[in-house]
């Protein structure tokens, strides 16, 4: 008798219905800034954040490495290396400490090993989910380690940059993060080693300031916002409204600070594309 | 009696301090002035050019405030342009080839936020100046004269040796920009510098600089004397090393700090 049998779970036949159809239509939704059109999370996520229009949406740093590397290329580096309260500051480490539940990450940068398109490389993706970015302690130290050991290696670097600038809370002990990984960067460089940069919304301050504008070819994501000083600063300085695509990724292209735009599904592509081409590395000593 | 941070904030700012022009004029003669930058234009933010340091010559770069408001309109207050930026790593590297060493008097509240600061690239003019600063072939001392401001500041900082003046600041933000992000109210920036660690002491007990300069109980005659006496003996010192050795201390002087291992091992493992 059919209508005796009862599933005893979601495995079983006819036990499929632990979500009932009629939920399928309230999947959660986001709105798009620019068409105004609702995207659900599901296309969202198999478009790797974009919408039909063409906006980039932001997008935590693990969701990119799963669309950017081959499969099970990936070895990550350094995920110990966690910063301390260098200055005792207010509030610090209870907010690094909710920071680190909601984000699941234990500082703002992925570091390691990947291939992408059969290309090995070191790679670094700074995480928009853990206090913006931002650069203290661990995060310049991760970096810094990242290009010694390309260096050491002879790899080259990629590095995806997202970042509201140095994390004020570690004062200037993240100030002189950005001298050291500079020095890092530079080091790679003079080895004629590869470091391809690709900013990506938001990409401000001190990382602006320091790795991000160092690569030796910068991409930057459509409709980024990038710059040095924020856009509240500079308004409450100069006092009056600033332009109409101010430092945005396009702005800086025409001003002649990215060498391009590159949008998200073709990335993988034209990264392996570049790296190909530097792959054989010159030798300078 | 001690100061409060804040104290120190005040001092650093106030505009009776000498400035870098007065610093150079103090301490070295025949200042001869270089400007541009080569590529856009001269920014009058920073100051820059050859002198001597009695016998030996030097490169000179100085970030200018003024003293009065008319001479500090004309300065922008001591926030140089992109274009200052690259003026002072013009001068560097023309220090590079003819083997001068280069003296810097750093006093900024950060580089300068506008429209053009940013459409000619304030990031990449600072960013390029970290790089080039540490691989930079020739001794490179900077001292914090007044006001240490962020980005601005360190552009002119990555140096062999910096000193701070008693009364200088050295801070990643302002304190009022501190408090109104934390607290929404920048009139907490009393309470924001404290937190900060700014001073002179803080960034000597942090490693940041090596030395902190006294600034009372003299005349400004023995002020510059001891800051030229200072300034020979530590050339010298930085003069005795190799290029080799030079940039190598250079880069274990940033690369040191922050390192967790290593403060893994200075605190017994406790992170």
């Amino acid at each position: 008798m059919n209508f005796l049998y009862q599933p005893k779970n979601e495995l079983e036949k006819g036990g499929r219905s632990v979500i009932p159809a009629q939920e399928d239509a309230s999947e959660p939704e986001m709105t798009c800034p620019n068409c105004r059109k609702s995207v659900p999370l599901s296309r969202l996520w198999a478009n790797q954040n974009t919408c039909s229009c063409g906006y980039h949406f932001r997008m935590g740093a693990r969701q990119r490495l799963g669309s950017l590397v081959d499969r099970g290329t990936f070895r990550e580096m350094f995920y110990d290396v966690c910063g301390r309260d260098p200055l005792q500051f207010p509030g610090y480490p209870e907010k690094l400490d909710v920071t680190r539940l909601n984000s699941k990450e234990d500082e703002a940068v992925v570091c390691g090993t990947a291939e992408i398109e059969g290309h090995r490389c070191c790679l670094f993706i700074m995480e928009p989910y853990f206090m913006m970015g931002s650069m203290g302690e661990a995060v310049g130290e991760r970096i810094t380690r990242l290009f010694e050991y390309a260096l050491e290696n002879r790899l080259p670097v990629v590095g995806y940059t997202v970042s509201g600038g140095a994390r004020m809370q570690e004062g200037l002990f993240s100030l002189m993060q950005m001298a050291k990984t500079s020095g890092a960067v530079k080091r790679h460089s003079d080895a004629g080693l590869f470091y391809l940069t690709i900013l990506t919304d938001p990409t401000t301050g001190g990382v602006t300031a320091s790795f991000a504008m160092e690569g030796d070819i910068i991409l930057a994501e459509p409709g980024a916002t990038l710059g040095f000083a924020g856009a509240r600063v500079i308004e409450q300085t100069i006092r009056r409204p600033l332009p109409k695509g101010f430092q945005t990724a396009e702005s800086m292209l025409e001003h002649g600070f990215v060498d391009a735009i590159v949008p998200r599904r073709a990335q993988k592509r034209v990264i392996a594309r570049l790296l190909k081409m530097h792959s054989k590395a010159v030798d300078h000593e | 009696m001690s100061k409060s941070a804040y104290d120190r904030v005040r001092a650093a700012r106030d505009s009776k301090r000498p400035t870098g022009l007065d610093y150079i004029r103090g301490i070295f003669t025949d200042f001869f002035e270089l400007h541009g930058d080569r590529r856009f234009s001269d920014d009058a933010a920073i100051v820059g050019g050859v002198a001597e340091l009695e016998d030996t010559p030097v490169t000179v770069i100085a970030i200018e405030k003024g003293h009065s408001t008319r001479e500090r309109m004309a300065r922008s207050f001591g926030a140089p342009n992109p274009e200052g930026y690259r003026k002072a790593l013009r001068l560097m590297k023309q220090a590079e080839k003819f083997h001068r060493p280069v003296i810097c008097f750093v006093d900024t509240s950060g580089a300068y936020c506008g429209i053009g600061a940013e459409e000619r690239g304030q990031g990449q003019a600072i960013a390029e100046n970290l790089m080039e600063m540490m691989t930079l072939k020739t001794p490179i001392i900077s001292l914090l004269v007044g006001e240490g401001g962020s980005g601005g500041a360190l552009a002119l900082s990555v140096a062999d040796r910096v000193w701070m003046m008693e009364n200088a600041i050295y801070s990643v933000i302002s304190p009022e920009g501190c408090a109104s992000i934390l607290w929404k109210d920048s009139a907490r920036a009393a309470e924001a510098a404290e937190s900060l660690k700014l001073t002179a002491e803080d960034a000597l007990r942090g490693g940041i600089v090596e030395r902190i300069l006294p600034e009372s109980d003299m005349g400004k005659a023995s002020f510059f004397e001891m800051i030229r006496t200072g300034l020979k003996k530590e050339l010298a010192a930085l003069g005795a090393l190799s290029t080799e050795e030079l940039l190598e201390q250079r880069y274990m002087r940033f690369r040191r700090i922050g390192d967790c291992s290593a403060q893994a091992e200075e605190t017994g493992g406790q992170q």
